[in-house]
């Protein structure tokens, strides 16, 4: 087990790669009553197309989402009932790029942690079990076609990509789902929910050995390959300018997403993101003089947003919100980056933002279920997130000015907007 | 860790929460004041208002320099309803002094910010600055009404309204367009001089600092606070129930329907009711969940909240339009199964392991410990969160019954979509 520590943001982590491949990562947290486990697999939406056993298979969309709602069955009944007898508070979701199971409890810790790391890694389903989900998930799938922010969002992502399976929605549809089976489940479990594809990450006053040791003697001593996925190649260029969308909403909304180029994993990957995000703040965060006018000319309210996101070959900046008129909004965006780009960062406003972002980042450390999604996404995608403030430290204005020079201009521009019914 | 209450002036409170194990300190001032529609709009108006600028940080971009200086401090303008009062004020949290790089206190600066944003607001001819107050209420207007963005929080309120109809319950927390529609600057000037002057002040600060540093700090920020025949905080009016249940219904052009139903409780015995109500529809393994999701697959959501000010039971869940009968029926035989004492041993335990839980990690959050001490100060209750913990500690089966028995429907409501489209 190696422990290291982080003295500026006071934080250590136990980390252990057990013989099977699994990452067990510990965070020790004297003083909370709460213990906190997250156990995540590198399977999302996006991996509908895969390599298993030397073929290649097409699986349909909204699988990854219907196996997480399948896991918690098991032989003798459920564990969302098992963990919930013990007072612990279990839950899932599936994202784009990998789904996670996770509970916190203050009493029966190690016993709830048994439970979790047996029923992610035996799947039990049947034809009756599987076919009774499609009722709830189609549910699911009428209550988020409902929600602008969901429609506009994935519809931003289709203007984006040509090809990529970011274009996935994660949840499927109410026809993809129909095709899914018991056999396709076990497929995609057999696939993506071995030990080298996960990590376990605990968060707590917990003893670090004791959760090694547990893992250790609950899951499969072997893990299976790991998978070759397909997400289809993807031009530089947006697929399409615009999409519109009427529901039934108080106000047109607007989301303009800008295609960047994807990083490579590693440290890169972790430069990239934190670049991104700064770039975000300092051309429209809520500090930017571009967001002070755009609300002074009532252009744009608090609703108002943006950030830079990014998955296996896939990074975007959006910005949106509600706006009576979404193309002022966006020329200025597309302006204010050009005379950055021109004219650089003013050096007092990049210092106040890095120690904006150094706080932000920091805050975000009160969070277990924060501490415990960023580790799993740096295991992913091969960086260490808790060396932030040294990372912060390496970005220059002439990095911000170049990235938004880079990537904020029309060509790279979609607009996805709703607007309310007639 | 123990809460210690103080009062530090006429009508102003202090609630002392130390803690060492957070990245972050936590200040929050609040006004509580009685909802009631004619000044719920301008309260929170008078809020948004109050975040523009302060004299000596007259706009948003002095104000934003500065917090991000003190390291990413946020000053959000909160406004929440707790029973039948209305809390109107901010919440400031800010990295703690141990992480600030360079040794820096940022205790005294930020509690300055916070006195200042409601002590000293920029001002013109003794009045808001007009595009200030112009703007805001725009946005507030805008807010209010994209209310009816989420249908489920839509179909919630909406049951809320018919269910307490001419009750201060029913006022929503920012008030109505009507109402704010209307509102004047002068007017609502008035009104936050009346606020800060009579309504009581409840300050809660979490975090390393000692008792009397945080003293020090709140005599200098409030030290030109106005205070006049502070009024005392009143309780709500427990809500009748109505001879025959009301039947409400919204027609949308939405896909998924959303059935609400509101309960009314003939008991006061709280923590029956509390447990009753996380058996009933208040946690994953209540019986809305195993049979109205699980068992029958009608929703994705099935769930119910107890309202402890106002004695009454709500349930919110989302379906397909022709199953409105089958949901109501299931939701009404799962409410007389709890009401006959239909409970096994594991659904006791496990909805009280639930309860004791949520009570065991409040004081895990700065923001569940500010919530929950603003809660019980605006509600005149005085109960740590391990007192409510002893009392469900050893509840029974048959106080529950009893307590529940006396929980009769009152109001269902019904948003469905428009004919011809379902």
């Amino acid at each position: 087990m190696k422990e290291t520590f982080y003295e500026r943001i006071g934080e250590a982590v136990c980390r252990e790669r057990l013989t099977n491949g699994l990452e067990v990562c510990v965070v020790p947290k004297p003083g909370y009553a709460k213990k906190y486990a997250f156990f995540s697999t590198r399977y999302g939406g996006m991996d509908t197309r895969f390599c298993l056993d030397g073929q290649w298979l097409n699986t349909p969309a909204g699988i990854a989402h219907y196996l997480e709602h399948k896991m918690f069955d098991t032989r003798e009944g459920n564990a969302l009932q098992e963990l919930a007898k013990n007072g612990a508070e279990p839950n899932a979701f599936t994202s784009n790029a990998m789904t996670a199971y996770y509970f916190d409890s203050t009493e029966h810790f190690e016993e709830n942690l048994r439970i979790l790391l047996s029923f992610v890694s035996i799947p039990y389903f049947t034809d009756e079990s599987v076919a009774k989900e499609q009722g709830i998930i189609g549910q699911e799938i009428r209550m988020i076609e409902d929600n602008p922010d969901w429609q506009i969002y994935t519809r931003m992502l289709r203007a984006m990509y040509h090809r990529h399976a970011a274009r996935t929605s994660i949840a499927g549809t109410v026809e993809s789902i129909a095709e899914i089976t018991a056999d396709t489940l076990y497929d995609c479990h057999k696939a993506f929910y071995t030990p080298a594809n996960m990590i376990l990450t605990v968060v707590g006053d917990v003893d670090p050995v004791h959760v090694i040791d547990l893992a250790n003697r609950v899951l499969p001593k072997l893990s299976g390959p790991i998978i070759e996925r397909d997400y289809g190649t993807e031009p530089e260029t947006v697929a399409e300018k615009e999409t519109v969308l009427e529901m039934e909403v108080s106000a047109p909304q607007f989301l303009a997403g800008f295609k960047c180029a994807p990083a490579t994993e590693g440290d890169d990957y972790m430069r990239a993101a934190i670049l991104g995000d700064m770039a975000s703040d300092i051309l429209m965060g809520e500090s930017s003089a571009l967001y002070q006018r755009l609300y002074e000319q009532g252009l744009i309210n608090p609703s108002f947003g943006g950030a830079f996101e990014m998955m296996p070959g896939v990074a975007y900046l959006y910005a949106g919100g509600d706006s009576k008129d979404a193309n002022a909004v966006t020329d200025a965006i597309l302006r204010e980056a050009a005379r950055i780009a021109a004219e650089g960062v003013d050096e007092d406003y990049f210092r106040r933002i890095r120690k904006a972002s150094f706080g932000a980042n920091l805050r975000g450390l009160n969070s277990f279920e924060n501490i415990a999604v960023t580790l799993t996404e740096g295991y992913f995608h091969g960086y260490d997130p808790l060396r932030f403030p040294e990372v912060f430290e390496s970005i220059t204005p002439e990095d911000v000015a170049a990235f938004l020079k880079t990537n904020v201009t029309a060509e790279r521009m979609v607009l996805s907007r709703i607007v309310p019914k007639q | 860790m123990e809460a210690t209450r103080i009062r530090l002036a006429e009508g102003v409170h202090l609630t002392y929460l130390p803690a060492r194990k957070f990245k972050t300190s936590l200040l929050s001032a609040q006004f509580v004041t009685p909802l009631r529609r004619e000044t719920a709009g301008a309260n929170a108006l008078l809020a948004a208002v109050l975040r523009r600028g302060t004299v000596s940080c007259p706009d948003m971009g002095a104000l934003s320099a500065k917090m991000d200086n003190l390291y990413d401090a946020s000053i959000d303008y909160t406004v929440r309803k707790k029973g039948e009062n209305q809390c109107v004020g901010f919440v400031a949290s800010f990295i703690d002094d141990r992480y600030a790089p360079d040794g820096e206190r940022l205790l005294e600066p930020a509690a300055a910010l916070l006195g200042e944003l409601i002590c000293d607001p920029v001002t013109y001819h003794g009045r808001f600055v007009p595009e200030y107050f112009e703007s805001e209420k725009t946005n507030l207007l805008e807010a209010i009404r994209s209310l009816i963005n989420d249908k489920r929080d839509w179909a919630d309120s909406r049951l809320l309204r018919a269910l307490c109809d001419g009750e201060a319950y029913a006022v929503p927390r920012l008030g109505d367009e009507e109402t704010v529609d209307k509102l004047q600057a002068l007017k609502v000037y008035t009104q936050y001089r009346d606020l800060i002057s009579t309504a009581p002040l409840e300050i809660i600060y979490s975090g390393s600092a000692d008792l009397e540093r945080v003293k020090q700090a709140l005599a200098a920020a409030f030290a030109t606070l106005p205070r006049e025949e502070v009024r005392v905080i009143s309780t709500a009016a427990p809500h009748v129930c109505r001879e025959s249940v009301q039947h409400v219904e919204d027609v949308l052009d939405v896909t998924q329907g959303k059935l609400g139903m509101g309960f009314s409780c003939g008991s006061d015995d709280m923590p029956a009711l509390l447990m009753g109500n996380t058996l009933f529809g208040g946690s994953s393994n209540s019986k809305l969940f195993l049979n109205v999701r699980e068992k029958l697959s009608l929703c994705y959501y099935a769930s119910s909240l107890y309202h402890r000010q106002k004695g009454l039971i709500t349930v919110s869940s989302g379906i397909e339009f022709q199953n409105y009968q089958r949901a109501y029926d299931e939701i009404m035989a799962q409410m007389e199964a709890v009401q006959k004492g239909e409970l096994e041993d594991w659904e006791l335990e496990g909805a009280r392991s639930t309860l004791l839980n949520n009570y065991a990690t409040v004081g895990d959050s700065q923001g569940k410990l500010e919530n929950f001490y603003l809660g019980q100060a605006a509600t005149g209750q005085h109960e740590t969160p391990a007192d409510l913990a002893r009392a469900i500690q050893d509840m029974t089966a048959e106080r529950i019954c009893r307590a529940m028995s006396t929980v009769k429907l009152d109001t269902v409501y019904f948003l469905k979509g428009k004919e011809g489209e379902a």
